[in-house]
């Protein structure tokens, strides 16, 4: 079986001049040698037809008990188009094509894998499985402008990374943050503002109720306004010409909470009213 | 007369350079660190093949494909604000346990601890002031560049798909940034932080129906005080980088899954 199989140069010859690729032709010249020889041996070939068995509705039966050829080459569970009534056998039927299909191979209906495995049996394709088109992940690899990691992208990220450091280690040298008084719940100070980020909330509690500022605003349109960002925004393109609303939009955003953000924390001072900070000074901690 | 002459010592044999690194590298050790086909192995040159083995055969193979598109690697696409935010968060991590060393979360009357090693840690500490500058500093800078690298990705429209649940994780990530932020804000235990952790803790008690529990919880007891800074201390120090660090993981596998950087435009 494993042996290298003759071309038949005939058949290759006029399927290269038909213009079939030298793989399909190498194929088909080497399964028409394969042909020549079963019909020399008086096997018969090509797909077997429903006249071929002796009685043609058990089908099953034929292909067991009728035709050892076929059995033995065959296993237990091949797949076979030409037998149209496979799927109807009843479970006797089934079993009775089992039993006499192992009965052919000689080893009296138990089924022995050791013996079977090599010892001159001809292995078989099993179908294991049908897979729909869609259960494959399709990768389409388009041709595009890339270049190396390294040491394009590392190199510069190296140099971000380093400027990065090289700009904190300067602030971290200033005298910034000096250490207040010890925490006291009786005195509180005046201005109490938060951190710099939650500032734009604390100027919105000056405008709305707490609840609107406080919770609904910052959670409501903030958070899962962001988070649902994709899903709201069906416009595949990402040309901004083509996305006009949504950056407008954002931009809006985020202008307003920067503001929001400058106003609380630079033109806020006791009791959080307004300030200018150039007349009045800076009522602004980091 | 024949002088007489000491005979002269067998110089001992000094390795060329070559010999010294083939010693070097040619052993079980070595070997078992650097992978085959590490340029610490086979050396390297400047070829297309070695560029390829140099991003394979390392640590940043997780973050990194051997390739990547050219439109990225300009500075004004990203402006690099992704990577500088966990660099940020790395270098907030090694300035924060160095921290850790040197405090206690403890307050309270007569066993004011926190208070006292901020103290310390400004004026006797070696080196203690300007690490935790570097902390504080890192920590606002890391706020400003995680927004800043939303509306860079939101204005690249970058989360389209397939990258919507990428965004996602974004926005949690921002959150959990701002929280990290926060919770850190409390722990110097002076005037500054217990002031400006309370207006942001009265904002929480605004939650609808449950306002009044949700500060509880969060305060641990019906006002601040030493439970409030030890409940946050472990989740500045601990909860949080632990949540963040899964979600940074999500995040940077998204991306290559993904498809890598978005664009061009």
């Amino acid at each position: 079986m494993a042996e290298d199989v003759q071309m038949d140069q005939k058949v290759y010859d006029e399927l290269i001049a038909q213009g079939k690729s030298e793989r399909i032709a190498r194929a088909k010249a080497k399964a028409a040698t394969v042909r020549a020889k079963k019909e020399a041996a008086g096997e018969k070939v090509g797909p077997r037809e429903a006249g071929d068995t002796p009685a043609a509705a058990p089908a099953a039966a034929a292909s067991a008990g009728g035709a050892p050829a076929a059995a033995a080459g065959g296993g237990v569970a091949t797949t076979d188009r030409s037998a149209p009534v496979t799927g109807g056998m009843s479970p006797e039927e089934r079993q009775k094509r089992v039993a006499a299909a192992l009965a052919a191979r000689g080893n009296g209906g138990a089924p022995a894998a050791t013996e079977t495995k090599y010892a001159g049996q001809a292995h078989t394709h099993r179908l294991l499985a049908m897979v729909p088109p869609t259960g494959i992940q399709q990768i389409r690899a388009k041709q595009e402008d890339k270049v190396y990691t390294w040491p394009h992208l590392l190199g510069a990220e190296f140099i971000a990374l380093l400027a990065c450091t090289a700009l904190l280690t300067i602030l971290s040298l200033l005298p910034a943050f000096p250490l207040r008084e010890l925490a006291n719940p009786n005195i509180t100070p005046n201005p109490s503002k938060a951190p710099w980020y939650f500032l734009g909330l604390q100027e919105l509690l000056r405008y709305f109720h707490p609840m609107i500022a406080g919770v609904t605003i910052p959670g409501i349109v903030g958070l899962l306004g962001l988070m649902t960002i994709p899903f709201l925004d069906k416009n595949p393109s990402v040309r901004p010409e083509n996305r006009k609303t949504a950056i407008t939009l954002m931009t809006f955003f985020l202008v307003g909470s920067g503001m929001m953000t400058m106003v609380g924390s630079f033109f806020r001072g006791p009791g959080f009213n307004w300030v200018w900070p150039w007349i009045d000074g800076l009522f602004f901690e980091l | 007369m024949a002088r007489f002459r000491l005979p002269t010592p067998p110089r001992p044999h000094v390795p060329s350079p070559d010999e010294m690194k083939k010693r070097t590298q040619d052993n079980v050790v070595w070997k078992s660190i650097f992978r085959p086909g590490s340029i610490y192995r086979k050396g390297y040159r400047d070829t297309s093949r070695d560029r390829a083995l140099a991003a394979m055969n390392n640590v940043l193979y997780h973050l990194h494909p051997v390739k990547v598109k050219r439109h990225g690697l300009k500075l004004t696409y990203t402006y690099c604000l992704g990577g500088l935010s966990f660099f940020l968060f790395i270098l907030l991590t090694v300035t924060g346990i160095f921290l850790m060393f040197f405090y206690r979360p403890v307050a309270g009357a007569s066993t004011e601890l926190a208070y006292a090693d901020m103290q310390a840690l400004t004026r006797v500490v070696t080196f203690g002031d300007f690490v935790r500058n570097m902390h504080r500093w890192g920590a606002h800078l890391m706020v400003f560049t995680v927004f800043l690298h939303m509306a860079r990705v939101f204005y690249h429209g970058a989360y389209k798909p397939p990258r919507e649940f990428n965004w996602v994780v974004g926005v949690i990530l921002l959150l959990l940034t701002l929280l990290l932020a926060f919770s850190g804000y409390l722990l110097p235990w002076d005037q500054l932080a217990m002031w400006a952790f309370a207006v942001g803790m009265s904002m929480a008690g605004f939650t609808p129906v449950f306002g009044q529990q949700v500060s509880f919880v969060l305060q641990g007891g019906v006002e601040i005080g030493p439970e409030t800074l030890l409940r946050w201390y472990v989740l500045h120090v601990l909860a949080l980088p632990f949540i963040t660090t899964i979600f940074l993981a999500v995040h940077f596998w998204r991306i290559r899954k993904d498809g890598g950087i978005s664009g061009p435009l």
